[in-house]
């Protein structure tokens, strides 16, 4: 086990050189969050605060069957014993939540449930056309399905058709929950329990929405499917709940983007994602995660609390997760691989960027269980302003994991000198035959390096945009071509602003 | 093309260039020589504009326009080209991918369309084989990892690609062979014409047997303190920095 800690600080002969080509860059540009809006439309909300009569009104406006709203109450219990004890491991600092003054089921009010995407409220539209994504299937970009969730509820979901007739199902988790029963049931909170922590407890109670992806047996899923996840209601929470399972032989890719209006409260999003992966199978799950980051004074933005976790249950399944993080006052996430399938792999590609007063503590968790399984991280950490970023990932390897095979590459990128770059790195190995690499780097980026790009005719905004693009490669190439451009411009404007 | 007059400049609180004068035109080579620490490559960095020098005194007038007064970038813009002579490493973002962004810009600074990837790929194509460069260099990480000449070279293919009016080559020798000298020489020869002109930094005369300047002038002390033609290179080459040293001395001793 082992914890390398990189801190930099103001200090030494060069600080006023550094200062001065600071605010030179800092003058470049000065951006501002776009998705920030809120749409005003009516709302149908659970009175603020938590407890059993919560639980119980969540579940009757979903009209939920009897064993569903037994398993959210059985949560609920779990979660109040553990009340104390929520967790405080992590390298992040926040005031005391209070579960109290949250609404913990917020969605827009429709007359009746739209039975096509045509009966939608075209203002719930327009707000997903303002966020670039069309709910209307003809304008959609070819090959991506989108299901889109606004606080607690989706309000669509696009191909279901044409998924459906390779008996693949796409819909929203209440939805399934209706019409899959036997599926949920079978599946639900079998990687992730409901004991698991603090937050998935929590988000097992509560939770409003989320996707559920089915893809049977043999079946190469033809198009991307999405899920677009907005927060628009105030002081509520977003308690996602994500579900997919992949049976033998079968291949799905999956991605989540996620944003919310600026507002100087923190908000909640205390999401669940669960992936399956039968014999043969693989799902490549991508995250573009651009939540409310907060103002640069570090009021507002979400706090960003996840549990993702998936399992390679059968032998030669591969799981891939990728996430580019840019957005989110706090992010706690660590989407982790079980790898029990025999020759199963799993990956984790990041890119995490803190900017002001945004702090992350994330990474991976890979628990080798089966034989000859094989997993690779690759973590790219950017840090500016005043931020806090740190890598936290396990390497579990376990003592019938006979040639087991892990290797992990950590690089941070410091930009400017009053963030930091953690790295927290554990590794546990029970098995003599394992092989586990660990690679780290630290750097920061010079003023060399942006005066060679300006000297070429790029100004200083595009250069930064460049080094950062470079920087990020390796992980930006794991995402779907569809979004790469639009996580790389993503990446551009969270740090806009802020390098030196 | 290039007045410089009178110009003074330095880095934190110490001055290095000591009262510059030089006129460069249009389609000449002129060579600028000096022993280690004479401000050679200091004179290149304020050219392009380099932050952490300040000018102190003097006027830079290039192409018609106050030189000084300009950013970095818009300096590029303006055709001003600088070979580094320590060229910077960006990983993760291949050479092509950056010598596109600069076409671009500068292009965008001209008022000029894009080019578009087919036009961008042709104009790529017929330079490097006039510098005899190999696509795979292009496809790797701006200069991570390149040798000592292989990053020379690529200084020099990027200012095929861009066309400067005026290029500065600061120390474009140091490091290389005698192979590597003459493909980096060859490259800078095709690309001279009567339009534009070069600005060669160099410690050695050695470069200066494949770039044949006009005129050499000798840099001490942070002064051009000799000029001359071509045969100047050779003079200094023979008899070393302290026959001008000592030449110096005897000037200010009268």
């Amino acid at each position: 086990m082992k914890t390398d800690v990189v801190q930099t600080e103001k200090n030494g002969p060069d600080v006023y050189r550094e200062d001065e080509s600071l605010r030179t860059i800092e003058k470049t540009v000065l951006s501002e969050y776009k998705y920030g809006f809120v749409t005003d439309i009516e709302a149908d909300e659970a009175p603020k605060g938590l407890n059993e009569d919560t639980i119980r009104f969540i579940s009757a406006r979903k009209s939920e069957p009897q064993w569903m709203l037994d398993w959210r109450l059985k949560a609920f219990r779990h979660w109040e014993k553990l009340a104390t004890e929520e967790p405080k491991w992590a390298n992040i600092k926040y005031p005391p939540i209070n579960y109290q003054d949250i609404i913990y089921y917020s969605a827009p009010k429709q007359s009746a449930k739209p039975k096509s995407l045509d009966e939608i409220d075209p203002e719930l539209k327009r707000t997903f056309e303002k966020l670039g994504i069309s709910l209307e299937e003809q304008k959609r970009l070819t090959g991506v399905a989108v299901d889109a969730v606004i606080d607690s509820v989706s309000i669509g979901t696009t191909f279901k058709e044409q998924l459906g007739e390779l008996g693949i199902i796409f819909c929203s988790m209440s939805e399934a929950i209706q019409e899959h029963p036997d599926l949920v049931k079978k599946h639900l909170s079998t990687v992730v329990p409901i004991t698991d922590n603090y937050f998935a407890a929590l988000n097992s109670a509560v939770f409003s929405d989320g996707s559920f992806c089915y893809i049977p047996k043999g079946v190469r899923c033809p198009m991307e499917l999405s899920t677009y996840f907005r927060i628009n209601a105030e002081n509520t929470g977003q308690f996602e709940r994500t579900l997919i399972v992949a049976e033998e032989g079968s291949y799905v890719s999956y991605l989540e983007g996620c944003t919310a209006p600026m507002r100087d409260e923190n908000q909640l999003h205390a999401a669940v994602v669960e992936l399956i992966a039968m014999d043969n199978a693989e799902i490549k799950y991508s995250t573009v995660q651009n939540w409310y980051p907060g103002d640069k004074q570090g009021n507002g933005g979400i706090y960003n609390f996840v549990t993702k976790r998936g399992i390679c249950k059968g032998a030669n399944s591969k799981i891939s997760w990728t996430q580019v993080e840019t957005g989110s006052a706090i992010t706690w996430k660590y989407p982790s691989v079980i790898l029990k399938g025999d020759n199963s792999v799993g990956e984790f590609y990041s890119v995490a960027v803190t900017n002001n007063h945004q702090q992350a503590d994330t990474g991976t968790k890979m628990q080798h269980l089966g034989k000859n399984t094989r997993s690779r991280i690759v973590s790219k950490g950017i840090s500016a302003g005043v931020s806090n970023n740190s890598y936290r990932g396990l390497v579990h390897v376990g003592k019938n994991a006979s040639n087991a095979r892990n290797f992990s590459q950590c690089d941070s990128l410091l930009l400017g000198d009053k963030c930091g770059a953690h790295t927290f790195p554990y590794i546990e190995v029970k098995n003599n035959t394992a092989v586990v690499e660990h690679e780290a780097t630290t750097s920061k980026i010079g003023e060399d390096q942006i005066f060679y790009c300006n000297q070429r005719g790029i100004n200083t905004e595009t250069a930064v945009a460049l080094i950062i693009n470079g920087f990020a490669k390796e992980v930006m190439n794991q995402l779907p071509m569809e979004f790469a451009v639009e996580a790389q411009k993503l990446l551009a404007i969270s740090l806009e602003g802020s390098v030196g | 093309m290039l007045t410089i007059k009178n110009l003074h400049a330095g880095i934190e609180d110490k001055e290095i260039l000591n009262g510059i004068n030089l006129e460069i035109k249009t389609g000449e080579v002129h060579a600028i020589m000096g022993p280690n620490g004479s401000g050679k490559s200091t004179l290149a960095a304020v050219l392009a504009g380099r932050e952490n020098y300040e000018v102190t005194e003097g006027t830079v007038e290039y192409l018609g326009k106050n030189l000084l007064d300009l950013a970095p970038e818009e300096r590029a813009g303006e055709g001003l080209f600088l070979a580094f002579q320590y060229p910077v490493e960006i990983p993760g973002l291949s050479t092509t991918n950056f010598i596109k962004t600069a076409v671009n810009e500068v292009r965008k600074y001209r008022g000029q369309e894009p080019l578009d990837a087919v036009a961008f790929l042709k104009l790529m194509k017929e330079k490097m084989k006039l510098m005899n460069i190999d696509q795979s260099l292009l496809s790797r990480s701006l200069n991570e990892g390149f040798s000592g000449g292989e990053k020379k070279r690529n200084e020099i293919f990027q200012m095929a690609m861009l066309q400067p009016k005026l290029a500065v080559l600061d120390e474009t020798d140091s490091g290389l062979d005698i192979d590597a000298i003459r493909i980096v020489a060859n490259g800078v020869n095709k690309f001279r014409n009567k339009d534009n002109a070069v600005l060669v930094v160099t410690h050695y005369q050695r470069l200066l047997d494949y770039i044949i300047p006009d005129f050499v002038h000798v840099l001490y002390n942070g002064r051009i303190v000799k000029s001359g033609p071509k045969e100047l290179a050779f003079e200094l080459e023979e008899k070393g920095y302290d026959f001008i040293k000592n030449e110096v001395i005897e000037v200010s001793g009268e």
